[in-house]
């Protein structure tokens, strides 16, 4: 199957059921229990600064884990592989001096997934296993300043986050991602700049692929760690009619429902979310067993608030595999119809009248 | 500001070195936190976007607007609304862009220097994701006549929508407010031609807004601001009728179109509509008497003024004048050792008063309502004197006695209902918080929280409303809610309340509360710590006794199938009938009507009932309890009346359209493109009762039986209308607000209410006389008419006859109500503005009201493939008129 007959797939798919994102990445590598040696590998052993923590370089080094990771999604009822990238970028790289490996980074995590997929598919036939090519909100932010005494300062400018972004998509559609999903955006500023630069590459390489977004409200305030409450930072990137928009990380199930609420009234594209598996514990760990976490996220599917659910930080396939089941026969959403209307943004949104 | 139109945008203007020399010197020196100062205050002044724009050649002005832009980013209160990144150079603008999260307006683009950079800036403005300003200007330069303007915006609009799919929404045009009363003669019509290219522009270019830099208007009149502002405001005015719905403006400092002193606002009302060749001239003979001046009006004296003061307060409260209050309050504060006695004191003595005359039934709403208005005045006056206490003591204020959220629900914009118990409450000493109308739940349950609201009461008018209001209720049950839920409005019941609203509901209880007379003692039932808890399982016991009635009584109420409907239809002997055909077909415009037609055709009796007064208008007047009360509030609503009329605080615009139709398949109407009858229109769908008849021999009637069936052969026809006198409700009911005077406020939007169901009335007399024209020598009396003693009739789909909101939309998509009326509909299919109304007209003498009643799930099932709806979405909009439970076991329904 070709990528355009499995997008077409997709956009014929999303209207019969709710589909199924993967779980975490990171607490799955740390499983591993991964050396600083390991780490590194043979093609980073003389590499001047310690590499160990850098999940992402766990695609060059040891892609059998990253493969066995995603069939293990796949497996447990996943839909979508999210590539290992979310710090894929010159930006975040540059923590570990790996800005120079970034690019191959987005290639192999997309080429990896799709293996993955390809594996999941042959063993249950008529399946279809989707490849999410994420784009990170990388460790700097574009409309926050850094500085307590100084707000107008900015360690990171749009155009810098443009031409990392631009690199880390042409990575990602090379590597055989099906979507782009811009997430855990922090920062509507940073998102902008990513979309904007996905929208040249496509441009560029002369085709589109669907494009997901899913911000993160960071505490009970309700808003984005930028100020913006989620009608605002609808407002801010509907703009590229994107596949779905939707919400991540930071909250669990209970807490983000009511954002997710809003943004189902208010968006007329697919809406998603994956939440944590609840809010951290005292020993800063997410415990919310599968049970649990499913019957909150089934109920998403069953008040008709989503087209796309599953689990970010905490979560496992166990998670994965109880949210796939709680969802399983139950109708999407309907994207409602939304009137046209001037519609903007500061930190909350503004409608026409 | 007044009389601008409730979908007025107003951009702040202060943030703009080129506009303003003082923020031009703040930026050039680098001072930016005072820069930020005029940012926070256009935005506390009702600034809905701030403009901002640093083209100044003594500045790196790339480098101003980032700074300025990121220094606001840290600023919530600030960057709580959106930008409009002002700049004739791209790069700027395109810098800008870069430094907002949010979704920001372009100011500006346009063709001045082609096509290929216009096309290529705005690909660049979607890629951003902001709106864009157009400025109507193009090669051969800025556009100065309303054919030009137009013409370059027309231009503009489909090179955006064809060729970038720019959304027609997010365009903004701006086409070119000069100066006019230069001296210079060709200057004198430039604010008429704004105003033409405007009415042009929102009548052609769908969904596009126009804006302007407002203060460009009176630019020769520098120096004057009394001038200048009675300038912008009649400017405004009428730019604003015309469709003029943003504006760059110095938001908190316009004047007020009524109280501009009449010999003034009329000089410039001629130099600004161009209406005499010396207008100019005329202008500046007055304009110096006006530098720094304020008109003040006086008032006679009355003996009561000889009173003590305690007593004139009391007095003034219980009779409602306000004219003196301030002079009084601040006469009894001098008595007084703090403010706040005066509230406790004689001001709350006076309303006690007024209380008890209330509880006893000797005075009235309306009248109750002009108290609260006299004592909403007191207490702001005294408000700064308490701040200025608490200040120096740091002591505390008195707590309100409860804390009461109001809201209209989502989908609904009525809210006079809801305005009259939030008086009343706030008359009790409760502190209501009113969150408006089209409230989401989520706004609702937030608000409630972060202000500990005691209790929450929604309002709702239209059916969906209903179902809004469950939401609500499952909302608060879900998040963990407890206080109590009041549910009021003109389409909830208690029924409705026990059987639909509470079940969602059980952590805390939903209460029905009839009328605003009652919300008093429900509130303090509901706060009281001694008599809460029986109170609330009283209610509960109530509701429960009544949800088992219902359930015992719905399976008695036997329904037939929707085959034996039919075949039970209202039978109409075609044979030998030819209907006539209307003088037109399509659609005509009405616009701008006179007020003064309407005025005859009002229908008092339902006036008087949104003031809570029953009764039959004219006897009401001469009623033995309510007459006085009846004949004070009728002849305050005369006097406003004839103000409105006389000056204009209202339009009123209608549509109505004709079409060739036939009835097909049994329930439904097709209407046809015209008088061939080949091409399919639309269709509308019609619901037909289904009561079972047992032996009697009335038909089961549906709409569609009032016009011929297609294969009968014969031209039949329908009309359809959508009128309004809503436009301006909005602000002139603002306007009393600010001035805190509910009264007028309440008042005003009954009035506006009744002069659109009077225009619907009226209409449809000119409709049966020469529209259509089938009745033209009708000769009835306006009783008679109210009456409905006239051949053929008008439903309004949402009413008994057609129960279905949704065919609304068919409707007002046919008569393209929107563009041509100014209505619009709202997710719940509510009209807005809220004083409008719309239907059908069907002309056969054997047309009647009837109402459809409950039906069965074969219907709607059939219905629903009939709409092409899916049978729960379909069971959603009909929840009100169902005679089964959706989604129970079908076998057993």
């Amino acid at each position: 199957m070709t990528r355009d007959e499995r997008i077409a797939r997709l956009k014929q798919e999303i209207n019969e059921r709710v589909l199924v994102l993967d779980g975490a990445m990171g607490t799955m590598i740390q499983g591993y229990k991964l050396t600083e040696a390991d780490f590194r590998g043979e093609r980073f052993k003389d590499h001047p600064v310690d590499l160990k923590g850098d999940n992402e370089l766990v695609s060059l080094v040891r892609p059998d884990i990253l493969r066995d990771i995603h069939l293990a999604y796949y497996r447990a009822g996943a839909d979508f592989a999210e590539t290992n990238t979310f710090s894929a970028t010159t930006i975040a790289q540059a923590d570990y001096h790996l800005e120079s490996v970034a690019y191959e980074m987005n290639v192999e995590s997309a080429r990896i997934a799709r293996q993955a997929a390809d594996i999941a598919e042959s063993e249950t036939p008529g399946r279809v296993c989707y490849v999410a090519g994420v784009l990170g909100p990388t460790n700097r932010t574009a409309s926050i300043s850094p500085k307590v005494s100084d707000p107008g300062f900015r360690n990171i400018s749009f155009d810098q986050l443009r031409d990392a972004y631009k690199e880390a998509t042409r990575g990602l559609i090379e590597g055989g991602a099906d979507t782009i999903l811009v997430e855990t955006i922090f920062d509507t500023l940073n998102a902008k700049a990513a979309l904007f630069a996905v929208d040249e590459v496509f441009e560029e390489v002369g085709f589109e692929l669907p494009v997901m977004i899913s911000g993160t409200i960071t505490d009970m305030s309700g808003r984005l760690l930028s100020g913006q409450t989620p009608e605002a930072f609808w407002n801010s990137v509907s703009h590229v009619k994107p596949l779905s928009i939707g919400l991540n990380c930071a909250l669990g199930a209970k807490e983000m429902r009511a954002h997710i609420d809003t943004l189902a009234r208010v968006s007329d594209v697919r809406v998603s979310a994956h939440p944590n598996a609840g809010l951290p514990n005292e020993m800063g760990e997410y415990d919310e067993s599968p049970e649990h976490m499913s019957h909150l996220v089934g109920e998403f599917a069953t008040s008709g608030l989503v087209n796309i659910v599953g689990g970010c930080c905490g979560t496992t396939p166990a998670h994965i595999h109880a949210i796939a089941e709680a969802v399983k026969g139950v109708k999407p959403r309907t994207p409602p119809a939304v009137e046209p209307r001037l519609r903007l943004s500061g930190l909350e949104a503004f409608t026409a009248p | 500001m007044t009389n601008a139109s409730a979908n007025f945008i107003n951009v702040g203007e202060r943030t703009n070195v080129t506009g303003s020399a003082k923020f031009k010197k703040l930026i050039v020196e680098g001072r930016f936190d005072e820069a930020l100062a005029v940012a926070r205050q256009q935005v506390d002044n009702g600034a809905q976007i701030i403009d901002i724009n640093m083209d100044e050649g003594m500045l790196d002005s790339e480098q101003a607007m980032v700074t300025f832009l990121n220094l606001i980013a840290a600023e919530p209160d600030i960057a709580r609304v959106p930008v409009m990144i002002d700049s004739s150079k791209w790069s700027i603008i395109e810098a800008g862009l870069k430094c907002v999260q949010g979704k920001a307006i372009v100011n500006s683009i346009s063709l001045k220097e082609g096509e290929d950079a216009f096309l290529e800036h705005a690909r660049k403005i979607r890629r951003y994701g902001a709106a864009a300003v157009v400025m109507a200007f193009d090669e051969d330069g800025q556009a100065d006549t309303a054919a030009r303007k137009f013409a370059i915006c027309e231009r503009s609009y489909n090179l955006l929508v064809d060729k970038v799919g720019f959304p027609p929404e997010d365009i903004i045009f701006d086409p070119n407010i000069f100066a006019v009363a230069t001296g210079i003669e060709e200057h004198n019509n430039y604010g008429i031609e704004f105003i033409d290219a405007t009415k042009r522009i929102k009548q052609c270019l769908p969904y596009a807004h126009v804006s302007g830099g407002v203060s460009n208007i009176s630019f020769s009149f520098r120096g004057n601001e009394p001038v200048r502002e009675a300038m912008h405001s009649v400017f405004l005015y009428h730019a604003i009728q015309a469709g003029m719905d943003m504006g760059i403006v110095n938001a908190g400092q316009l004047a007020i179109y009524d109280e501009i002193e009449p010999e003034l606002r009329t000089r410039v009302e001629d130099v600004i509509l161009n209406r005499r060749p010396d207008a100019t001239e005329r202008l500046l003979e007055i304009a110096e008497r006006y530098k720094g001046e304020a008109g003040k009006k006086k008032e006679e004296d009355l003996s009561w003024r000889e009173l003590p003061v305690k007593e004139r307060l009391t007095h003034a409260l219980v009779k409602g004048i306000n004219a003196f209050i301030e002079e009084d309050t601040e006469a009894a504060r001098k008595e007084a050792v703090r403010p706040l006695d005066v509230i406790e004191g004689p001001l709350m003595d006076g309303m006690n008063v007024v209380g008890d005359l209330f509880g006893s039934g000797k005075m009235f709403l309306p009248q109750v309502v002009k108290s609260a208005r006299v004592m909403k005045q007191a207490v702001a006056y005294l408000m700064p004197f308490m701040e200025e206490e608490k200040r120096l003591t740091g002591a505390t204020q008195k707590e309100a006695a409860a804390k009461i959220l109001m809201a209209t629900v989502k989908g609904d914009v009525h809210d006079i209902g809801k305005n009259i118990v939030g008086v009343v409450l706030q008359c009790n000493n409760f502190e209501v918080i009113d969150l408006g109308v089209m409230v989401p739940a989520q706004k609702i349950l937030e608000v409630a929280r972060a202000e500990k609201v005691d209790v929450i009461g929604l309002s709702g008018l239209i059916t969906p409303s209903l179902d809004e209001m469950c939401h609500v209720a499952a909302e608060m049950e879900r998040e963990g809610f407890d206080i109590p839920l009041m549910i009021g409005g003109a389409t909830t019941s208690r029924i409705h309340t026990a059987v639909k609203v509470h079940p969602n509901y059980r952590r805390g209880q939903a209460i029905y509360v009839t009328d605003a007379s009652r919300a008093v003692g429900v509130v303090s039932n509901l706060i009281s710590e001694t008599s809460k808890d029986k109170y609330i399982a009283d209610v509960r016991d109530e509701y429960a006794k009544m949800a088992a009635a219902h359930a015992n009584a719905r399976s008695s109420r036997d329904r037939q199938t929707l085959d034996a409907a039919r075949a039970h239809k209202l039978k109409i002997d075609w044979s030998g009938y030819s209907p006539k055909k209307p003088s037109f077909l399509g659609t005509r415009v009405l616009e701008d009507y006179p007020l003064e037609k309407l005025v005859p055709f009002i229908d008092w009796t339902p006036f008087f009932a949104t003031w809570e007064l029953t009764g039959h208008y004219p006897q009401i007047l001469k009623d033995d309890k309510m007459g006085d009360a009846a004949q004070s509030l009728f002849d305050d609503a005369q006097e406003m009346l004839a103000q409105m009329v006389s000056e204009k605080w209202l339009k009123a615009s209608a549509v109505i359209g004709f079409w060739p139709a036939n009835q097909i398949g049994t329930d439904d109407i097709e209407l046809y493109t015209d008088d061939s009858r080949k091409e399919r229109l639309t269709v509308l769908h019609s619901l037909r009762q289904q009561m079972a008849r047992g032996t009697s021999d009335r038909a089961n009637m549906a709409l569609a039986d009032f016009i011929a069936p297609k294969e009968a052969g014969i031209a039949d026809y329908i009309g359809g209308f959508a009128v309004t006198s809503g436009h301006g409700e909005e602000e002139v009911a603002k306007r009393f607000e600010e001035k805190n005077d509910d009264y007028k406020a309440i008042l005003s939007k009954a009035l506006a209410d009744r002069l659109a169901e009077a225009f619907a009335e009226h209409l449809h007399a000119r409709v049966r006389r020469e529209f259509w024209g089938y009745a033209a020598d009708e000769q009835l009396s306006n009783e008679e008419m109210i009456a409905e003693k006239y051949q053929g009739i008008r439903p309004a789909p949402g009413y008994p006859a057609q129960p279905d909101h949704t065919e609304k939309r068919t409707l007002f998509d046919l008569l393209d109500a929107e563009k041509a009326a100014g209505i619009k509909l709202t997710e719940s299919f509510a009209m807005w503005p809220g004083a409008a109304v719309s239907g059908l007209y069907f002309s056969h003498p054997q047309a009647e009201y009837f109402g459809v009643g409950r039906i069965e799930r074969d219907q709607v099932k059939d219905y629903a493939a009939r709409k092409g709806m899916t049978l729960a979405e379909c069971e959603r909009w009909l929840a009100p008129i169902l005679n089964y439970t959706p989604g129970s076991d079908e076998a057993a329904a």
